[in-house]
């Protein structure tokens, strides 16, 4: 008989937690994916994140200074609270999942058996998969978290120290098992020299597409310390990354009280400084062939800055005799990651992507498992993007600055 | 139209929910103070599993009703939202609208109690 009363499914996960298994929190950009065919879509992520804090107890065994190895075991391995030996950064104030709200920030706690992560050979393996598979992402270059603080550690040489750990650790327990997973490599800016010692020893390393400054510092990217590295890095033929951050402690973040505020401002000002000073010194006359990527600071503040420095340069072109053309013409020619792409203004963000000339210079990046985060969704349901344009951002970009084979 | 069995009342605890679903259509059903709220389990931010996520009091600054001074945070005692997961998007549970955007808002359904039993009319 004929009720009139349909059956439905029950979805068992009530509630999404910490706990809860990656591929239910992102159950529905598998579905997102499949309605869009993503499998036929070439799509590179140009950055998404693992917490290699969860890893630190491996890490630190990777440190080439004896006397400091032995101070992080002794803390990581016998201290209470097993803090992540070395770290700066605001390791307390991390406030992005607002209070519980957001769990995949907060923490991945969810089950992973034996079994899996000998298989795969890392838990970080088996999350990573999990995540891009959901999401139809056939290839994703990863990051840490805690360290893209590490440019204002206070000791001079840590952030050389713990970077060469992560590195030797990321290829032999990430990379090298996964080739799908690939990095712009940890480069200590701070010291030039090592900087320059990180290229030569991970320029080739496998799963190594570029190199990433860590955009929190007060570090002067037009500085004649630098010019080397660029060069090596323009031989190689690798790309430079600047990934942003925030930075509560700078004197004019610690005006704002609330974290999502701060957080708006800081991840954008420190890639507004170090363009400015990329764009106003001539440097992309100096590297032509050096492909430059902007990571992590949505895209609402390029065509803001194009505008602010045109009109001044054009009052003021003796103060930056290199350059050729605008400044908005140089910052054209660069590369941007989306993520988090501000949306919420349709026709601002029309412009934004004309602006920047997106179909061919935008990379999508998803930021998993950040609060922040963007399926490849977002740029697919643009409805001012032809098929074309879709597909450049998705990936075709990508490979035509990194060498995925690598 | 159609009626979709939910469930028996006592199966619901206070700010409980069930997420049901039948064909494409996901559903999350919300028992909250006595009363019953149905919405689409589709954030219109990014798609994101809308009604799967915390059950939390809205949060409200406190204002000094003449000096229009700060005086920390606090819970409602009323206002009751069910968050996205994905993203953080806030909802209120009675009307399904965000809190700062009458625009932005769940998709409704009507829920009917019949007999101790719980439908939600597509």
């Amino acid at each position: 008989m004929d009720t009139g009363i349909e059956p439905v499914r029950v979805n068992p996960v009530k509630e999404i937690t910490t706990y809860t298994d990656s591929r239910d929190v992102l159950a529905k950009a598998r579905k997102q994916a499949d309605e869009r065919n993503f499998d036929d879509v070439f799509i590179a992520d140009i950055d998404a994140h693992h917490t290699e804090t969860e890893s630190w107890r491996e890490i630190i065994t990777y440190i080439d200074d004896p006397v400091v190895r032995e101070q992080a075991k002794e803390m990581v391995f016998h201290r209470s609270g097993t803090p992540p030996y070395g770290l700066n950064g605001d390791l307390a104030m991390r406030y992005q999942d607002v209070g519980g709200r957001i769990p995949h920030q907060a923490a991945r706690s969810e089950k992973v058996d034996e079994s899996e992560i000998k298989e795969a050979g890392h838990r970080d393996l088996v999350l990573a998969k999990r995540a891009y598979e959901a999401m139809g992402i056939d290839v994703q270059v990863v990051f840490p978290t805690p360290m893209l603080f590490l440019g204002m550690h206070p000791q001079f040489d840590m952030e050389a120290i713990l970077g060469k750990a992560y590195n030797r650790w990321q290829v032999e327990n990430i990379l090298k098992k996964d080739p799908k997973l690939k990095t712009m490599m940890f480069m200590p800016f701070n010291d030039p020299e090592s900087a320059l010692e990180t290229i030569e020893e991970f320029g080739d390393a496998p799963g190594c597409v570029g190199f990433m400054v860590t955009s929190v510092r007060y570090k002067a990217v037009h500085h004649n310390h630098y010019m080397k590295v660029y060069r090596a890095l323009e031989e190689r033929g690798l790309p430079i990354g600047f990934h942003a951050g925030y930075y509560w402690q700078d004197p004019f973040m610690m005006q704002i009280n609330r974290f999502g505020s701060m957080h708006a401002l800081s991840f954008v000002w420190c890639n507004v400084v170090h363009m400015t000073n990329w764009v106003m010194n001539g440097l992309p006359e100096r590297f032509p062939n050096l492909p430059v990527v902007w990571i992590e600071s949505g895209l609402a503040w390029v065509p803001w800055l194009m505008q602010r420095l045109d009109h001044t340069y054009l009052m003021r072109s003796s103060e930056a005799p290199l350059l050729k053309k605008l400044p908005s013409e140089y910052m054209k020619e660069m590369f941007y990651t989306c993520q988090p792409m501000e949306t919420d203004h349709p026709k601002a963000l029309e412009l934004t992507f004309e602006m920047i000339n997106a179909k061919e210079q935008l990379l999508y990046a998803s930021d998993w498992p950040h609060y922040d985060f963007d399926a490849p969704s977002a740029i697919w349901d643009l409805p001012f993007l032809d098929d074309q344009a879709k597909r450049n951002i998705l990936g075709l970009n990508a490979k035509r600055i990194f060498d995925f084979n690598r | 139209m159609a009626d979709l069995y939910v469930g028996r009342t006592e199966e619901f605890g206070d700010r409980d929910r069930k997420i049901i679903a039948q064909g494409d259509l996901e559903i999350g059903v919300f028992h909250v103070d006595g009363e019953f709220f149905a919405y689409e389990n589709n954030c219109v931010h990014q798609g994101g599993p809308a009604c799967q996520g915390k059950i939390i009091n809205k949060v409200e600054e406190v204002i000094h009703d003449t000096e229009k001074t700060a005086h920390g945070l606090k819970f409602s005692e009323t206002d009751v939202h069910i968050v996205c997961p994905w993203h953080g998007y806030e909802y209120n549970v009675r009307d399904g609208r965000h809190p700062g955007s009458k625009n932005i808002r769940l998709r409704p359904f009507k829920v009917d109690v019949k007999d101790g039993e719980v439908y939600v009319v597509v």
